[in-house]
């Protein structure tokens, strides 16, 4: 165990940044999992869903494209597809579409806001552009915030 | 994870290996750093109610310094899991130091989502491999 800064080199940031990607992936499966299965929701939060999970679809290609200047290897989206679909039914301790996909956005918005802190706090030259690097992290993370912000409204408007 | 959880977590894993009160020492070299430090933050960990400091004896966590330490050893499992099973990372341990202070538990319950935890959790924690208990023989046939 250590209090040791948590960045302190490329391998450690390509780390997080993978772990981003999963997030991403697991997001982009449940919520498409949950837009292509459920019968029930209406047209709205159908759309809501599939949207996320293009949206998560996109984020992932980003990260990955950091990861990729890092000269780190990613993980693929079907391997994560599977554990999701493996693990879903067992698993899935959330009630309800919407609170999940709120549960997802808010994770992301906060794991996106801990790693640009967390780079914010480094002094080591990575191997990829820091501006660059944090300008695309708050980017993303301010659509975080924003599909937060969609998915309470949504959550508002069906009580 | 914060600072104080860490300690949290690391005073019940020396209360463990130690069955009794963890010295400030062990604690210290479980988290690398200075007895000094270690000193200080069990005395605001001690303010907070959540640890009784004896000197002489040692560090005994409080039943709300246990729930908090359960809950930051469930997360460190999620993380080790997490890179043993989906990232199929070999210096897994250490890489979860790494990562620990900057996986928040929010994010540790979603990466659990894809993940095979046991209900017990932590409780097949082993303080001595620095893994889950039920991991290890697994990890010895793959060594």
């Amino acid at each position: 165990m250590s209090l040791r800064s948590p960045l302190n080199s490329d391998h450690q940031l390509a780390r997080l940044l993978q772990i981003g990607v999963v997030l991403e992936e697991v997001v982009e499966a449940r919520a498409a999992k949950h837009a292509a299965e459920r019968e029930e929701l209406d047209r709205e939060v159908r759309a809501f869903l599939e949207e996320a999970a293009e949206e998560s679809a996109e984020h992932r290609k980003r990260l990955e494209s950091l990861i990729e200047e890092l000269d780190a290897d990613t993980i693929a989206f079907d391997q994560i597809q599977r554990l999701v679909e493996e693990q879903y039914e067992a698993g899935s301790e959330f009630d309800g579409v919407l609170y999940d996909q709120l549960c997802n956005e808010e994770t992301a918005y906060k794991f996106y806001d801990d790693l640009i802190e967390a780079i914010e706090g480094s002094e080591v030259a990575f191997g990829i552009d820091r501006e660059r690097l944090l300008s695309e992290l708050r980017a993303i993370r301010r659509e975080e915030e924003a599909g937060v912000e969609a998915v309470t409204a949504l959550m508002e408007n069906g009580e | 994870m914060n600072t104080a959880n860490q300690y949290l977590k690391a005073i019940y894993l020396v209360q463990e290996m130690e069955d009794g009160p963890a010295s400030t020492g062990a604690i210290a070299e479980m988290l690398d750093v200075s007895p000094a430090s270690a000193n200080e933050m069990v005395g605001k960990l001690e303010e907070q109610q959540l640890c009784r400091h004896e000197k002489y004896e040692g560090v005994e966590l409080t039943d709300e310094g246990i729930g908090r330490a359960r809950d930051a050893i469930q997360n460190y499992c999620i993380i080790e899991r997490f890179l043993i099973e989906v990232l199929k990372v070999e210096e897994f341990r250490e890489e979860a130091k790494q990562l620990e202070p900057v996986i928040d538990e929010t994010v540790a319950e979603r990466l659990d989502t894809i993940i095979d935890r046991e209900p017990q959790c932590p409780d097949c924690f082993s303080a001595e491999d620095d893994v889950c208990s039920l991991l290890v023989p697994e990890l010895d046939a793959a060594d």
